[in-house]
């Protein structure tokens, strides 16, 4: 039952990512050229209602519907990792103009080249779990 | 009708990320789509390699789960809720047209001179894709977070890692698309 749950708000993550354009490489090209406040707007809209909602939840002790604890917890500090991963991540956002939701977005409507990228993302990943420990955190 | 065939707006579209976000709450897990990519390593024995990927995966199958459905919506948004091509500022495609030659906007929803099918059998889109794509699993690995894990989830939660990872983000796409673009694509 719980499966189902999942992939139905997968569904619906999809069809907004579509319909949204954010899953576009003009999108992503044309926010970086500041050539439109769309993406910001996106982006912008759905923090401020997140601020507010998990203010609420925070402060009213809501639970999870399964009564388990919210998943908030801090992140951990540092700032080299979340810098230099940041900018790596930023570089390959504007080069494949696309990022790891929306990969599975377009893949799903039918963008054989996106396997590519998603390849490349899981060899990607595949090196930082191997250069992990040398790296700095 | 045409709510569901037109591009969303962003006030549209912003809301119902919100939604999305607050729906995964609900159910127990925080909205970050990038950590299924180490979940895809290690359900595929990528354990033998690193211990990065020795742990419970199947106690995050939820966010398999999550994207299976994210290709789904795909693949109806694509199908039945529009017409695929993406208008964006005029100036902006007329710059993509004279300095790239990347004459698609408006058109199509990716550009068809880097994500066509014909333009596979040149490596040099292999490699752009494929570059991309390792960038951004290896960045949102090191960084611990992608476009939603930080820039929504993180952000939400007022996390200052999350900031400064979105503050990369940006870095990197502005460096990437307003110094390396030129070298790549020129």
């Amino acid at each position: 039952m719980k499966n189902i749950v999942y992939i139905i708000i997968g569904i619906l993550f999809g069809i907004i990512m579509y319909k949204s354009e954010a899953a576009s490489w003009f999108r992503i090209y044309e926010m970086f050229q500041f050539g439109s406040f769309h993406m910001y707007g996106l982006m912008g809209s759905a923090v401020l209602l997140g601020i507010v909602g998990i203010k609420v939840i925070k402060q009213k002790n809501i639970q999870p519907l399964d009564g388990s604890d919210m998943s908030l917890e801090p992140k951990d500090k540092s700032v080299t990792r979340y810098l230099v991963g940041g900018i790596i991540f930023g570089l390959g956002w504007a080069l494949a103009g696309v990022c790891p939701g929306p990969m599975y977005v377009l893949a799903g409507a039918g963008y054989v080249s996106i396997l590519i990228v998603i390849l490349g993302a899981l060899i990607g990943t595949l090196i930082y779990g191997v250069l992990r420990k040398k790296l700095p955190h | 009708m045409n709510i569901l065939y037109e591009p969303w707006p962003w006030y549209v579209g912003g809301p119902l990320i919100a939604l999305v976000l607050f729906l995964l709450l609900f159910a127990g897990k925080q909205f970050g789509m990038s950590s299924n990519l180490r979940t895809a390593c290690a359900a595929m024995d990528a354990d033998k390699l690193s211990d990065y990927f020795n742990y419970d995966w199947k106690s995050k199958r939820w966010n398999l789960l999550v994207v299976l459905g994210a290709a789904m919506g795909g693949f109806i948004a694509s199908h039945y809720m529009s017409n695929s091509a993406v208008a964006i500022n005029s100036d902006v495609a007329q710059q993509l047209a004279t300095d790239y030659k990347i004459t698609s906007a408006g058109e199509a929803y990716l550009p068809s001179e880097i994500f066509s099918l014909e333009a596979l059998g040149d490596p040099f889109n292999i490699a752009i894709l494929l570059l991309g794509g390792m960038m951004v699993g290896f960045g949102a690995r090191y960084g611990g977070g992608c476009t939603s894990g930080h820039g929504i989830s993180g952000l939400s939660n007022l996390q200052r890692p999350s900031l400064i990872a979105v503050l990369g983000f940006f870095i990197g796409g502005l460096i990437m698309v307003h110094l390396l673009y030129p070298l790549i694509f020129g």
